[in-house]
């Protein structure tokens, strides 16, 4: 008999962090019980019957691990199921639901909350969307793997890497293994060069502050590794924006300014270090540029691409007008 | 002006459409020689197979292209005298031989011409005309058009074409359809005449009935709306106050927040009146809900079915939710246009007379060049939708342009 929770929640979208969870429920059964059986299922797939089956007592209780996955797609007689075991859940099973979170059909979408109820022991696997969560992320990624990163390693890693937690993952280890251990910078510059990532927001930040070549550069990295131009045009019209706002109403506290203009406090901050060196009218005319863009990327101009490049230009100069 | 309803020569049916008397009588003599054409006595001059109704929105092109389509299956008198089964089933839309095409969407799609092309090749059931009305010709996409384009060419016998677009501009209609089509122009009907029928028809009082009409800019429905919507006033009205409203650069971004929040709410109140209802039908249509053996199977099936009526419904909400940022531009240029017409001293008539007071304030403060580049701003916006630039980054050039003209 395994000493784990019988009933877990794997909440979330992000896959490898889903994955893991898994991987790490079925390694625990198997540490107490080698034999333990794993089988998974599809929440949309199954029937309540199969579920029955699934998840009854055998005759010799040996350990068994039942992932039900996708369960945000559950059928209502599903998820009865699923809450009617986890009212009286059999002993040696583990059952893992798996839910993104999300859900259209209204038991699906309650289907977190009511295993919660029932006692499930959940595990988040939010999506990390945040710099600084993955900056944690990466992290935690270098002590499993028994080393240690300092903070520039990490940036510097994140740099050259990507946003991908499955990739940050398997670098972070590989990095561990090649550098004894320690991350820094240098180590991170000797195995990875060149730049893997550059999404619209980079060239939006570049732009912003008025460095014309770095966002040409990579305005044109972003090109070559197929950025969608929308997003990137997109990333521009929000970065003009939030420094308007920020900027138009008056300098004061960033934690106030953040909920009065229902931003973020960490992008208030920026945006207030990014609104230096911008004057009301170029911030009037770069509105108008943005807006521009908008509409050449939607087919109003023959070459995206050059639009692009050609709004960043502009919103330099808009930037030097006075 | 409305078509009297009691006039011998000219039918009840023609009672809604306003101010139009040049349109209604060609329309009238057209049905007449339709009549003579379907017993035999006359010659198809006078009649045509294919229509195009061109007018402003709000003139009343549906309106007057179904009005037309009720003369035609009239039965007793054959001018329209809508109280036979036959106008009352096509006003009400349920004639046999009337189909009626209104896009909700952004666009009429090629596959949806297609079949309504099909359909318009048959005899029709009662024996006088099969009529195909298409509201908003102007969304069909260069594909439908060639699609129809092919039906309008070699007209079955008895069909008849009536399509209503802004304008017989290329843009509006291909040359190559409108070419082929009869074009009745509807004018922007007089306030008066809009007041009329308001009161006539809705029961407005006269008072509320005259001031919808004189706000309205020719646009009967709009004027209806106007009259019955406490919503819509106060809509109206706070878009009024956002000329004048502009003092500091923050405000550009609540303003155009207000007209974005705005329109997106009204998106959202279609779309949870009717999304849900809409997808819970298709569901059960395609066997959701079942239980037993195979049912999750049926299900699987339906998900490409509820996946196109899901992009169905994002279309509308989109739409619905651009009409109604359109409406709003269209009163601020209203407003503008006012500020230019009272600078220049012109007798003409005010778009917004209520506002009279704001935009003669405005004509004093603001030099007739800056008045014009906040009217382009405005006009520039509207483009900018329709070549879908995201709402809120539209807007928000928009507002900042009316409070800092270049």
């Amino acid at each position: 008999m395994s000493q784990q929770a019988p009933l877990r929640l794997v909440l979330g979208e992000e896959e490898f962090l889903v994955e893991r969870a898994v991987r790490q429920v079925l390694d625990d059964a198997r540490s107490a019980e080698p034999a333990a059986e794993l089988s998974r299922v599809l929440a949309a797939e199954t029937t309540p019957p199969e579920l029955v089956e699934l998840v009854s007592p055998s005759l010799f209780a040996e350990a068994r691990v039942v992932v039900v996955e996708g369960a945000q797609k559950a059928g209502q007689e599903i998820a009865d199921a699923l809450l009617s075991y986890a009212r009286e859940p059999a002993d040696g099973i583990v059952l893992v639901v798996v839910h993104s979170g999300g859900g259209q059909a209204k038991a699906a979408k309650a289907l977190p909350a009511a295993l919660r109820k029932a006692g499930a022991e959940v595990i988040e696997c939010a999506k990390v969307t945040r710099p600084s969560d993955r900056d944690a992320f990466v992290r935690n990624e270098v002590r499993r793997a028994g080393g240690k990163a300092d903070a520039r390693g990490v940036a510097a890693l994140i740099d050259a890497v990507g946003n991908d937690l499955r990739e940050l993952a398997a670098a972070a280890a590989q990095l561990v293994a090649d550098a004894d251990g320690r991350v820094d910078e240098a180590a991170v510059r000797r195995y990875h060069r060149g730049r893997a990532e550059v999404t619209g927001f980079v060239v939006a930040e570049k732009a912003i502050i008025g460095d014309v070549p770095a966002a040409l550069e990579s305005l044109r990295w972003a090109m070559q590794m197929g950025v969608p131009h929308v997003l990137v045009a997109d990333a521009l019209a929000d970065a003009v924006r939030t420094v308007a706002r920020v900027a138009g109403a008056g300098r004061s506290d960033p934690n106030r300014l953040a909920g009065e203009l229902g931003l973020p406090p960490w992008k208030v901050r920026k945006a207030l270090s990014q609104s230096r060196g911008w004057q009301p009218a170029g911030l009037a005319e770069a509105m108008g540029v943005v807006a521009d863009v908008n509409a050449d990327v939607k087919g109003a101009a023959a070459d995206a691409g050059y639009a692009l490049e050609h709004a960043v230009l502009r919103l330099a100069r808009a930037r030097r007008k006075t | 002006m409305t078509a009297p309803v009691n006039d011998p020569v000219i039918g009840a049916v023609w009672a809604d459409v306003v101010g139009q008397p040049d349109a209604v009588e060609t329309l009238t003599a057209a049905t007449r020689s339709a009549a003579a054409l379907i017993d035999g006595s006359g010659d198809a001059s006078g009649m045509t197979h294919a229509w195009l109704f061109t007018g402003p929105p709000g003139s009343g092109r549906t309106v007057a292209a179904r009005a037309f389509a009720a003369t035609l299956q009239c039965t007793t008198d054959g001018i329209g005298c809508g109280q036979c089964r036959g106008c009352r089933t096509t006003f009400a839309g349920t004639h046999a031989d009337v189909r009626v095409v209104v896009p909700e969407g952004l666009s009429i799609s090629v596959a949806e011409m297609r079949a309504l092309v099909q359909l318009a090749a048959r005899r029709p059931a009662s024996g006088r005309w099969q009529v195909v009305i298409i509201a908003d010709a102007d969304r069909l996409t260069e594909g439908a058009a060639n699609a129809l384009l092919k039906a309008v060419e070699e007209p079955p016998a008895r069909t008849v074409f009536l399509l209503c677009a802004p304008s017989d501009h290329p843009d509006d209609v291909s040359v190559t359809i409108r070419s082929r089509c009869r074009t009745i122009n509807l004018r922007t009907p007089s306030a008066e005449s809009i007041a009329e029928v308001l009161q006539r028809r809705d029961g407005i009082e006269a008072e509320l009935a005259t001031w919808a009409a004189s706000v309205s800019g020719g646009h009967v429905g709009r004027a209806r709306r106007l009259a019955t919507d406490d919503a819509a006033r106060d809509r109206r009205a706070s878009v009024l106050r956002i000329p004048l409203g502009l003092r500091r650069f923050a405000d550009v971004f609540d303003c155009a927040d207000a007209l974005v929040k705005a329109a997106e709410t009204d998106a959202a109140e279609v779309s949870k009146e009717r999304d849900e209802a809409e997808l819970d039908a298709l569901r059960t249509a395609m066997g959701a809900g079942g239980t037993g053996k195979g049912t999750a199977a049926a299900t699987r099936g339906a998900k490409g079915a509820e996946k196109e009526l899901e992009r169905r419904q994002k279309s509308r909400a989109t739409r619905t939710q651009r009409d109604v940022l359109d409406l709003a531009l269209v009163d601020l240029a209203g407003f503008y246009r006012d500020v230019l017409v009272t600078r220049s001293g012109s007798p003409a008539v005010l778009n917004h007379p209520d506002h009279a007071g704001q935009s003669a304030s405005a004509a004093e403060s603001w030099s007739p060049e800056s008045t014009l580049a906040r009217l382009e701003a405005v006009l520039a916006c509207r483009e900018a939708l329709e070549l879908n630039v995201k709402p809120r980054i539209a807007v928000e050039a928009m507002v900042t342009r009316l409070y800092r003209p270049m």
